[in-house]
């Protein structure tokens, strides 16, 4: 087992990542695939600083990961893939041929989302690019926590 | 002597509200904390929630972990205001309750001093 989630959240990593997702699956690495905190040294000491011992932070554009992707899962440690936005993950999804499933953790309220979840809100333009994704053969759901159930996509878009 | 430093408690549901609301009854001193809660909010949000309890300041922002979003909105509201602003984490009542009793220094001051009083708090009870 190598990468055991690809989860889009806004607030990168944060207390659901590292230890709701991070305590129960036992991770090894996060690899946050941003290309805006990729540029920034202090942003990644700032996320870094939220990481425990035990679990390495790696920072990757969208590039970079496209590249590295192939050895995060042949990684003996479990991992996780983090991206902050939609488009951020479509890219990744798009450069990576066997990233074939995606939840959504966590996208918060702004000017034109509506609210599908609690945990999830998206604007028309974001649900069509979601909706090419699952037409593409992308399982996608969304999850905050393990223990909480995950939601299919077509949920969201009743 | 300048204004009095203004504390923000920055945290997940609603821990900050509780923690003030607990600090001013223990210490009677009304205004002296703002609670914030990143309750729904993204980055931008959250950041924008935060500036909004800090105004003018100066300020000393209290974060509930030394990671997540809470830290990253308080470190990016310090970075834009300059010395005005310090950040200290770990947030608990006893930093809280020494805090509204010494207001009159300067938010890096201030935030040594939560740091300390906060840790002193932990202790191993007798039994």
């Amino acid at each position: 087992m190598s990468i055991a989630l690809v989860r889009v959240d806004d607030r990168l990593i944060h207390g659901q990542v590292v230890v709701g997702w991070g305590q129960p699956l036992g991770l090894g690495f996060i690899a946050l695939v941003d290309d805006g905190v990729r540029a920034s040294d202090w942003e990644q000491d700032l996320y870094r600083m939220g990481v425990p011992p035990g679990i390495e932070a790696i920072f990757a554009s969208v590039d970079e990961a496209a590249r590295h992707y192939a050895e995060w899962e042949r990684d003996p440690r479990v991992g996780l893939v983090l991206t902050g936005d939609i488009d951020t993950l479509i890219a990744l999804v798009h450069r990576v041929p066997g990233l074939r499933r995606i939840t959504l953790g966590g996208l918060h309220h702004r000017p034109g989302r509506v609210e599908r979840l609690r945990y999830v809100y998206l604007t028309d333009e974001e649900v069509a690019k979601l909706k090419a994704l699952v037409g593409e053969g992308v399982d996608v759901s969304a999850q905050d926590v393990p223990t909480a159930r995950a939601v299919p996509f077509a949920d969201l878009t009743r | 002597m300048s204004e009095p430093l203004k504390g923000v408690v920055v945290s997940h549901a609603g821990l900050a509200q509780s923690l003030v609301a607990a600090a001013e009854t223990i210490s009677g001193v009304p205004g002296a904390l703002v609670p914030v809660s990143n309750e729904g909010c993204d980055g931008g949000s959250l950041k924008a929630r935060i500036g909004e309890a800090i105004g003018a300041g100066p300020a000393l922002v209290f974060v509930d972990l030394p990671g997540g979003s809470c830290l990253t909105g308080a470190v990016r509201i310090a970075r834009d205001q300059g010395h005005g602003v310090a950040v200290v984490t770990g947030v608990n009542l006893a930093m809280l309750l020494d805090f509204v009793f010494h207001r009159d220094l300067t938010p890096a001051e201030a935030a040594e001093r939560a740091r300390d009083a906060g840790g002193r708090a932990i202790r191993i009870a007798p039994s």
